[in-house]
């Protein structure tokens, strides 16, 4: 009797399903270092996804990678690319007695004027949401108060803002206001490879921001600018997949627009999801860490939506934030230096002690290369 | 911050959701989905679901925050 009838059938799963990923491996990095060998120089893929940045360096990929292969971790992490100016506008609110700060977890340690919101939490008036309608639900809760909810993030959670502006006005729950910090992740690839010194040869593209503005959102890069844009999911081998396509691109000389992800990306994106947010919010002129002032590159609120404002309620303008001395998130976040890089890494700056944004969010270049990269 | 998560809708009543996924269950509205059905599975990102999804890549992802759990609690063990 054959000892295969005592094995179990997900091993045989299992054990094909290992064989297939290998294979595809092999095959991945023969393209990655044909393109390279082809190309005689080092080719350069910017992630613009903190997801992305984080499933790379879990995975491995990176030590698989031919060595002419740099993966660089642009500004796609909402937490990174906040611009300092709007961290001290949340601590400013925080101080008043009469607010109440909803924020999702990702922004409470990051470092401003006089501390964070996690080091001013204890006097209860901040609060950690897990959506924009537990913070609606506290404006609800707290009718003494004027709930300000952080609404930052790219175009995965500005339509989710967009539904409780809608219900807050159409409800007219006035003790409600957001202080509005989306940022759009196409303007802000355009203005990288509008910079001088930039060094991008391809981009893999956000997997979840593309669910919402469909890989078609990525046209322009391609055809304005001559960079291959291929959309991927989170599972590693969708990211090598990914790769292996934006390799084959530059092997050809011929940059395209491409989505791996087909199971979720679809070209048109969710069109419900764009109409909320073309409803609520316009594209403005707006500042990212260290990047500066980007041409219509954030969202905000528009027409009647405009008195949710955080802004306009509390008088407040905008103005650039100061950059960290020292720091050099912003080379990082441009994908001009790694990590390692800067003098402060690892150094005075780690995750427990973060100087830079790139450090406070796990999602950070910064961070995640301290965690899987030493 | 820009991970969905793959779940069922396991409960629905106008956009007002519960999901299921790996057995963790909560609320969350289709307001920006408004095609999705009781028993769809969708991705769901910061209380809303955003996109339709199937069988296989759900389980795919499923996979993977298994794996990143199990890969934590070794580094909290180590580390620990």
């Amino acid at each position: 009797m054959c000892l295969c009838f005592f094995v179990p059938a997900e091993y045989d799963i299992r054990y094909t399903t290992y064989e297939i990923m290998l294979d595809t491996i092999h095959k991945a990095k023969s393209v990655m270092e044909a393109a390279c060998k082809d190309l005689g120089r080092r080719i350069n893929i910017m992630e613009v996804c903190g997801t992305h940045t984080v499933a790379i360096f879990r995975s491995g990929i990176r030590s698989i990678l031919p060595k002419n292969l740099k993966l660089l971790s642009g500004p796609g992490c909402p937490v990174c690319v906040t611009d300092q100016s709007y961290i001290d506008t949340v601590l400013q609110l925080a101080d008043r007695d009469d607010c109440l700060i909803a924020t999702y977890g990702d922004m409470i340690r990051v470092p401003g004027k006089g501390g964070s919101l996690e080091t001013k939490q204890p006097k209860a008036n901040v609060r950690v949401v897990l959506s924009s309608e537990d913070a609606l639900q506290l404006a609800k809760d707290n009718p003494a108060k004027q709930v300000v909810f952080i609404a930052v993030g790219f175009e995965t959670t500005a339509p989710a803002t967009a539904v409780v502006v809608k219900e807050a006005a159409a409800e007219s729950i006035d003790n409600f206001s957001i202080l509005a910090g989306h940022k759009l992740v196409v303007p802000a690839m355009r203005a990288l490879l509008s910079g001088k010194n930039h060094n991008i040869d391809a981009f893999l593209c956000p997997g979840h921001v593309s669910a919402i503005i469909g890989y078609g959102a990525f046209a322009e890069i391609v055809e304005d600018f001559g960079r291959p844009c291929v959309v991927a999911g989170f599972e590693p081998m969708q990211i090598i997949d990914g790769l292996a396509e934006v390799c084959r691109q530059l092997w050809s000389r011929k940059a395209e627009l491409k989505s791996v992800y087909a199971a979720v990306v679809t070209e048109k994106g969710n069109t419900s999801a764009q109409k909320i947010i073309a409803e609520c919010f316009e594209p403005a002129d707006g500042y990212w860490r260290e990047l500066g002032k980007i041409e219509k590159s954030t969202l905000k609120l528009k027409g009647k939506y405009g008195q949710f404002d955080a802004y306009r309620r509390f008088n407040i303008t905008e103005t650039p934030g100061e950059n960290t001395s020292g720091c050099r998130c912003g080379e990082v976040l441009c994908g001009l230096i790694e990590p390692p890089q800067c003098k402060l890494f690892g150094k005075s700056c780690n995750p427990r002690t973060p100087v830079g944004a790139c450090m406070v969010s796990s999602e950070g270049a910064c961070a995640a290369w301290y965690k899987y990269s030493r | 911050m820009c991970l969905a998560i793959p779940a069922r809708i396991v409960e629905l009543d106008k956009d007002k959701a519960v999901v299921d996924a790996m057995g963790n269950r909560w609320r969350a509205k289709t307001t920006l989905l408004p095609e999705a059905k009781l028993g769809d599975l969708v991705l769901i990102h910061a209380g809303f679901a955003i996109s339709l999804i199937d069988e296989e890549e759900a389980k795919k992802t499923w996979q993977l925050i298994k794996q990143i759990n199990e890969f934590q609690d070794t580094q909290n063990k180590l580390s620990g």
